[in-house]
Parts: structure tokens; sequence; C-alpha cells
């Protein structure tokens, strides 16, 4: 294999699992250190510029770095899980998010100050959602005029009409997306745009839209209009809810559909007098699209979830809705392994309900985007747009979030609007579009003293903590009272403990190297092997332990003295630093890879030249 | 050495053998030598060697003596029974076990100093008198302990740290043991596993005295250009004479390379070591071409390696003395008192 190259910054950043998960690709690991240390302020600080959102994202964010973690991994097959049977569980990233925003002071003398003076560009910006903000954020502190259109009264958007306040408050909101407004962004609330032609005509410099998807899917079945008194929209139901224009529902409700949409909707209903609340799907438990964790605080508040029931008709007397029928289903398998789901002939099944919710997906519609403007869309009515620019086919028109490519979650509209705002910045000086920054990269030896590391590299056994809860009977009596409690001070530092530190890496230098096996003997994972080179696939099969996580890259030294290779497979390496501290030569050394991606208009910081006898030795 | 206990964490597909245990089992704590000892290696090799032979770890006892070499057993097999000696005392003490219960298996740990200087008589006696064991020599060539200072068996001319040439002829403690009667004489190299773990496999099995004589690089004073036991020179010197494959049990006859290449010897215990020979017409069964090969090599400065000499059909100790063949704590009160009849019958012997 080709030595690996790790002066690549996607190299190191790849090894980062949740930092490579994250859309917004926040430092994980660095903020947890920090959390860790009590350094709430400065653990705040780096998710606010990574993702914009960090109270908001430490309740509410789709987390996909927590699949990504390392730490279930490596418990597999632990001596502690062997005993208990207990599923190896990732470390809570999200949830030590929400514990750096619940502890920090005060941080506003360190946030980006309004430009002081504009440049004179300005950007309309439409929908008051993660997205757009992000964008405004970006652009606002370079002097760039952000104008955001509104139909709300107030910024937020989805996180503010479609989240229930039981899982987010207001107060969160409202501290969170008034960073941003504070930045000298102009807010236009109670503006619904209803065409862009209009929007373009105003002669701004860039037209950012991040609408969302608004628009919920409806089920015609039969029934559906005569029952429609007591058929809500998910989606629509909740913004209901959140502006306080609905404060009942009746005593059993129906829910269809398994995605997160379905979960608020159910444990809302659970709030406003729902007393038997059923969700249905037609899938099984197992492929919901809700995320584990929110089925979870469902069923915790005495919601079943019934499976692979197929809607099949409204029920109703007199114009009100006495219940819903359902077709039972299996799922069954072609030969290319595609699901199809099959009645099963057994005879229907009836839930009586006085309310049901539909949560069955959501659409985007752009009835206010003219399709003469140069904006081209695809048969589905989306807008083709460049998923590294966010631009779509008329220059100076980009789109993010919802808008962009269907419903995502919030981390995933940050991160467009992060793409966005370079984009618009570009466009605006006249650069070339695809010439993306690069982050900055840093990597810096971690070594104190003989056998002092500047990490906590003893690795500890503890499981998953839980988040405290507020007590059911409280929670489910008010729509308002925040379920999760949080972390306290000493669980955030618990859980942080349970951080392997995957952004110090082991570096190695093939020239230092005498080969004496130091390393291989003491790693506890069985990670190094010396070995004859060979080509990836081969090596994979013939390491210390099968590198069978192909997923996980190998890392190759160059040829050593006897000619053999040094390979490391990353998948399971605890970052414990042994292999660094029982090297005689320095050969290894854990060096902290600092990855952060540039911002519109930033600069990638350098690299810190190292002290020239640090040089010379790793020549 | 380091501060850091070596994490209880292992990797999800490491393998158990016949007894359910994971190579991690037959571990030790971490050992607190220099980084990048040879040492370290060795007590890796031997913790890779109990797995795979599935040796209950409470059934070996591993006695030692003093210095860098007799730490180790701290560092492996953390469940087996442990003695450190006083200096150059493990072969008595290990014999006197050795005697008392022949059914644990015996493991030898020493070096250089412990064995060619202070332990010199011992080592003599317990080789000549067969007694059953695997005595593992971590020959680095100084005196670690005191800083470097050669040992006896540190080659004539090869230059110490400081810079000195040492001025006296080595101890050969594999030639030695030729002399003396061992059964089975190999030598390996810390820094050649899969070459190390085979031999030490198979001289557990053989039953005898079975001796390994392990070059182990000291990183700290002798890893220098000079000097004939750093890892530099014992890969540049290596002659290795031959490679084993240990079978637990007799294989079928699998012919293997040129003809004439491939030996099976049969262990006592119904077990075999394949013999792949890398030197042309090297029988390990030929004591004097052995002596006159090694010579030769010693000669040349060429580092002789592998299985060097075996002999599978001396008694050992036991045999030699027709002991009893239960270990002494198994005997019960009939089998020590032989009663009034047959202390009449003695003393009307001697009437």
């Amino acid at each position: 294999m080709k030595p690996t190259d790790i002066a690549n910054p996607d190299y190191f950043h790849k090894v980062v699992d949740c930092q490579w998960a994250c859309p917004a690709h926040t430092p994980v690991p660095e903020y947890i250190r920090l959390i860790a240390q009590g350094r709430y302020d400065d653990a705040y600080l780096i998710n606010w510029k990574s993702n914009v959102f960090p109270g908001i994202l430490g309740r509410t964010c789709d987390r996909p770095c927590e699949p990504a973690c390392r730490r279930s991994r490596v418990e597999e097959g632990s001596p502690e899980h062997r005993k208990s049977h207990a599923k190896p569980e990732p470390v809570a990233i999200c949830r030590l998010k929400r514990a750096a925003a619940d502890f920090k002071g005060d941080v506003k003398p360190r946030m980006p100050r309004p430009a002081a003076q504009k440049n004179g560009k300005r950007i309309a910006l439409v929908g008051g959602g993660p997205a757009s903000l992000t964008v405004a954020r970006d652009l606002a502190p370079l002097g760039y005029h952000c104008e955001v259109f509104e139909r709300d009264a107030k910024a937020g958007g989805m996180m503010r009409t479609q989240i229930p306040k039981f899982r987010l408050p207001d107060s969160v909101i409202d501290e969170e997306v008034g960073y941003v407004l504070d930045l000298g962004v102009e807010f236009r609330a109670g503006v619904e745009i209803a065409s862009l032609r209009e929007v373009l005509g105003q002669g701004f410099d860039a037209v950012f839209v991040g609408s969302g998807a608004p628009r919920g899917r409806d089920l015609d079945i039969p029934g559906r209009n005569e029952a429609a008194k007591n058929i809500h929209i998910g989606i629509d139901w909740l913004s209901s809810v959140s502006f306080g224009h609905v404060d009942r529902i009746g005593k059993r409700v129906v829910v269809l559909g398994g995605g997160n949409t379905a979960m608020d909707c159910c444990r809302s209903a659970r709030r406003l007098g729902g007393e038997e609340v059923h969700v249905v799907v037609r899938s099984g438990f197992e492929e919901m699209k809700a995320s584990p964790w929110e089925k979870e605080d469902a069923m915790h508040e005495g919601i079943p979830i019934h499976n692979y029931l197929v809607p099949k008709a409204f029920l109703h007397e007199g114009g009100k809705l006495t219940g819903i029928a359902f077709d039972k289903v299996a799922a069954r398998y072609d030969a290319k392994g595609r699901r199809e789901l099959v009645p099963t002939g057994e005879p229907e099944v009836r839930f009586a309900c006085d309310d049901v919710l539909v949560a069955v997906g959501q659409e985007n519609a752009f009835p206010w985007i003219e399709r003469d403007l140069g904006i081209e869309f695809d048969k589905w009515g989306m807008p083709v747009v460049d998923r590294v620019t966010m631009a779509s086919t008329r220059p100076g028109v980009f789109f993010g979030g919802d808008a962009a490519f269907g419903p995502k979650n919030i981390i995933w509209a940050v991160a467009h609007g992060h793409d966005a705002a370079i984009s618009i910045d570009k466009h605006c000086r006249g650069e070339d579009l695809r010439q993306r920054p690069p982050p900055t990269f840093l990597l810096v030896s971690q070594k104190m003293g003989i056998h002092e590391w500047s990490y906590d590299n003893a690795i500890i056994p503890d499981r998953r903590h839980r988040v405290p809860l507020k007590d059911t009977v409280i929670a489910l009596k008010s729509i308002k009272v925040e379920v999760e409690l949080g972390f306290d001070a000493k669980l955030a530092w618990s859980e942080a403990q349970r951080c392997l530190n995957c952004d110090v890496q082991t570096v190695f230098a093939d020239k230092l190297c005498i080969e004496c096996d130091a390393c291989v003997d003491i790693c506890p994972m069985d990670c190094i092997t010396f070995t004859g080179d060979g080509d990836e696939a081969e090596l994979r099969n013939r390491l210390r332990a099968p590198a069978l996580n192909v997923a996980q890259d190998l890392y190759v030294s160059g040829a050593l003295k006897t000619t053999r290779v040094m390979v490391k497979d990353e998948d399971v390496c605890l970052h414990c630093g042994l292999c660094a501290e029982r090297c005689p030569t320095g050969a290894w050394d854990m060096k902290k890879s600092y990855i952060e991606m540039t911002h519109a208009g930033g600069r990638p910081r350098a690299q810190p030249t190292p002290r020239a006898a640090a040089a010379a030795a790793a020549d | 050495m380091t501060y850091l206990a070596k994490p209880k964490l292992h990797h999800p597909s490491l393998p158990r053998n016949a007894l359910g245990y994971t190579r991690r089992d037959y571990e030790g704590p971490v050992s607190t030598l220099c980084a990048g000892c040879g040492h370290d290696s060795i007590s890796a090799a031997i913790i890779q060697v109990f797995f795979e032979l599935a040796i209950p770890p409470h059934r070996v006892a591993k006695l030692s003596g003093i210095g860098c070499s007799s730490k180790t057993p701290t560092y492996f097999l953390g469940q087996s029974h442990g003695f450190n000696t006083v200096h150059g005392r493990m072969p008595s003490v290990l014999t006197g076990a050795n005697l008392a219960n022949r059914d644990l298996v015996y493991l030898g740990i020493s070096g250089d100093g412990d064995s060619a200087s202070i332990g010199l008589g011992q080592f003599a006696h317990l080789m000549r008198r067969g007694v059953n064991m695997t005595y593992i020599v971590e020959n680095n060539g100084v005196y670690g302990l005191t800083k470097g200072q050669f040992s006896a068996t540190a080659d004539r001319g090869s230059k110490s740290k400081a810079g000195y040439s040492n001025e006296d002829e080595p101890i050969d403690l594999v030639m030695l043991a030729l002399t003396l009667g061992a059964t089975f004489i190999a030598r390996g190299f810390s820094g050649d596993k899969a070459q190390l773990v085979p031999l030490i496999k198979a001289a557990v099995q053989h039953k005898g005295a079975a001796i390994i004589d392990v070059v182990s690089p000291c990183v700290a004073f002798n890893n220098h250009p000079g000097s004939t036991k750093s890892y530099d020179y014992v890969r540049a010197h290596n002659e290795t004479v031959n490679f084993l494959d240990y079978m637990p049990e007799r294989p079928a006859i699998v012919d293997e390379g040129a003809p004439g290449s491939v030996t099976t010897v049969t262990l006592h215990d119904g077990g075999a070591i394949r013999v792949r020979r890398v030197a042309a017409d090297y029988d390990p069964r030929r004591k004097v071409a052995v002596m006159s090969y090694l010579e030769a090599a010693r000669e040349a400065g060429e580092v002789a390696t592998g299985l060097l000499f075996l002999d599978e059909s001396v008694a050992d100790l036991h045999d030699a003395q027709n002991t009893v063949e239960r270990p002494l704590n198994a005997l019960a009160d009939a089998d020590l008192v032989p009663g009034s009849a047959a202390l009449a019958r003695l003393n009307a012997a001697l009437r």
C-alpha cells in the first residue's frame, strides 16, 4: 500500500468519527475535554462557532455523531459487556453540548460585533430558520447587510414552530436566535414572500432560500373528508399548539406515522388531554424513521407503538370521527433485498379514537418561485442545487436547509448555511464558487514529560449516564414543562470522561523506529502490526486482529529497516497512548489534531512552527 | 516504565483458547522495564505460548533470580505461581520445587548475569541433572540495572555504550549446555516472535532440561553501534538454522519444499515438532556436528538461531532417581507411614 499521507487533513479528521459524521464538523472531543475541565464558556464558543445553536442542538439534534462514536465499538466484546449482555453505547455527545450551554456564563462579550462598516452588499434570506440564520451569522460580521424575511412574528423557523416546548423552551431559542440577530441583521417579521421575482427585483446582491419543507403530507383514504374536523396534519397541528391556537385534543388519539414529527405529536397530545394515545406505523418498529431515543421517550410516557398496520379508512358517524381501520401486513423481501409490505389476510384492526394526527411525511413547496427565473427544478418539484456550493442554476440564488434537498434536520441546515455563506461571499467578490477554503488543521504533540500527557488517557469503564428527567406525572401536566433536566456538572464530568479523545492521534515516524515490538506488545486492542507490505484487501486479513471494518482506514508507514511496514487499524484504537509511552525512540507520538471548518471570509489558521530541536528529531 | 494501567478493553474479535481464556488472561501487570526492552517482547511471546497451548495458568510455576530479566515473570502469567530467588539461585529452588511437585509446568527465567556469572554453578547442575523445565535466558550482554557494564556473555571486542572494548572471552551458554547434557537447546531473538514462539512452545512440551538463549537487546545500554547484541547487529548477523512448527498432535506427514528439508520429531507427550531446515544439512540430533557448526558460526561473527540441539532419548531427573509418581502434596498417610510391621521387618534386616 502507499504510505498514508497524514498531511492531508481528511486522514486524521476521519479518525475523529464524531466530527467526521457531523455535517458541520464540530470539533467534538475538544469541547468535551473543555467541559471536563469546567471551561463551559470555551466549550460553548467552539460549538457556537461551528454549529450556531449549541443550546438548541444540545436538546434536539439528530446526533449523527453518536452512532459514529468509537466508544460503542471498543466496548463490543469487553469483559463487562459479556457479563451484562448490554449493548455498548456511545458517549452522550449531544447532551454534553447542552451542559456547555446550561453552565456557561456571559459569552456575549466574546462573540463577534456587528460590522463597524457595511460593505454595501445586500443579501435577502427567505425564511427565518436555522439555515438562513447561519448564513446571516457568517455574513453579517463581514459587513454584509442581511435581510431575513419570516412569515411569523419571531425568528427560529421550525425550531420554534414544530419542536414542542417541553423539549425546547422558548427561552433557549430566544437567546441563540438573539445572538445572530444582534449582529446587525435586519429581521422582517410577518412578511410572507409570495414571489421570488419581486425579491430579485429589489436589487439584492444574492438571495438565499431557507424556507424549509413547510407542507405536511396528507393521507387520502376513505372518510378523510367526512371526518375532516378531527383529522389534523401533524406539523400544522404542532405549530398551532406552539402558538397557543390549540390547547385541547380528544381523550383518545391515534398518531399515524413513525418519524420524529409523529413522536412530537403523540407526546404533545399526551399533554393536551390525550389519555389514550397510540402511534400506528406501516413499517416494522425497527425501521421507523424516528430516532431510537425519541421512540424511547414516547414509550416512557405511556404511548404504545403499533407496527405493520396500513391505514385503510377513517371511520365516522354523523360527521364525527369514531376510529380508523387498518390492514395487517407483513414485511417480505424480494430477491434484490427490497422490502414489500404484503397483506396477511387477517381481519382488519380498528382503533377507536376522537382525533387523528397525520404525520406521514413532509414536502417542499415552492409555489412562490416563478418557473421562468432560470432556476431549474427536477421532476419531483425540487430545485436543482449544487451539493457543495448550495448554488441554484441561477447565479446569485442559493438554497439551504430543508428547502434544498428535502426534510433533514437542524444540523444539516446549519452545515448548508455555512456552505452557502462561503458561496455568497465569493459570488459577491466575483470569485470562483468551486474554490472552497481548506480547513484549519493543526497537529501538536501532547507529550509534557516522560510519562506526562496533556490529556486524560486512562480509559474509564463507565456506562453511558442517563439524563435525569422530570417526573412523568408533572411533565405530562403541561405542554411547556421541559422534560429533560440535563446533566448536572458532576454527571457531565463523568460522561465527558467516557470520551476516548480520538482527536489525540497516534502519529508514527518510520525513520525513528527500531522495530522492537514494544508498541505491538502493549497495544490493548491489537491495532498495530509490523508485516510485509501488500495490497489493502489482503493486508486487512493478516493483521494481529483482522481489520474487517472497511469504513475505517489503515495507517501504513513507509518501509522500515527490515523492509516491513507498520500497519495500524484505526477502527478500535483507544487513543490511550500506550504505544507512544512504550516507544523507546519516540517513533510514536500522541499529537492532537485540531480540525476546524473555515467559514465565509475566514482563513485557516497556520500550523505553529515546531521548535528547532523537535523539528530535527522528527527528520 | 509506565504509570498507566493497560486498559481491560480488548479487540472485539480476540480469540479464546480451549479453556475459554483470551490471550489477555495470560498477561500480568504492565511492565516497569525501560520502554523498548527486548525482555518485554519475550514476555509477550511467553504469554502467546501459554495461551496457544491452553495451559491453565495455575498449573505453571515461574521462577527467577535477580536482574532485569528476573523481574519479568511479574509481567506475564499473572495467575501462576511465582518465586523470586536469591541472585543466581533459581536452578536449585526450581529443582527442589520440581522434585516436590512434578505435575507443574516449570519455567525458569534468568539473565546473562544471573546465569553466566553469579549463578553459573547452579546453571551447570540443573542442566546435567536433566530437570524437566524450560530455562529462558534473556541475554543482553550487559548489566542494565547497574548502568551498562559488560556481562559474562558480552563478545570479545564488542563496545560498551561508554566506548570501552570488552577484552574477556564470552561464555556461550548454548555451547555450555551442550557439554553439560541439556536435551533441548535453542537460541532465539526477542525481535523475531515468529521464530521465538514455536521454540518456547516446543521447549515447554519437551521432557527434560530445555534451554533457550534469547538475545534480547538492552535499549538503554547495549543498542549502539559496536554492540553485538543490538537490534541492528542481530538482524544483520542472524544465521537461522531452521524454523519450527509445533503441533499438539502427531500430524500426517506433509512434504514441504525440497525433499529432506522437513524432519518431524515426536515428543514424549505425543505432540510433534516439524523442523524446516534452512541451513543445508543441519541436523539438531547430531551433537558433534552441531558443535562444529556453532563454533564456525561464532568465528564468523554470526548468531546462529533456531532449534540447535534436541535429544528425546534421555531420562529426566525423576526417571533417573526413580521418584514417586505423584506430587508429594498428594501423598496420604497410608503412602507415607509404612506401619510397625514394616519397621519390625527393617529392624530385623539390620540385626
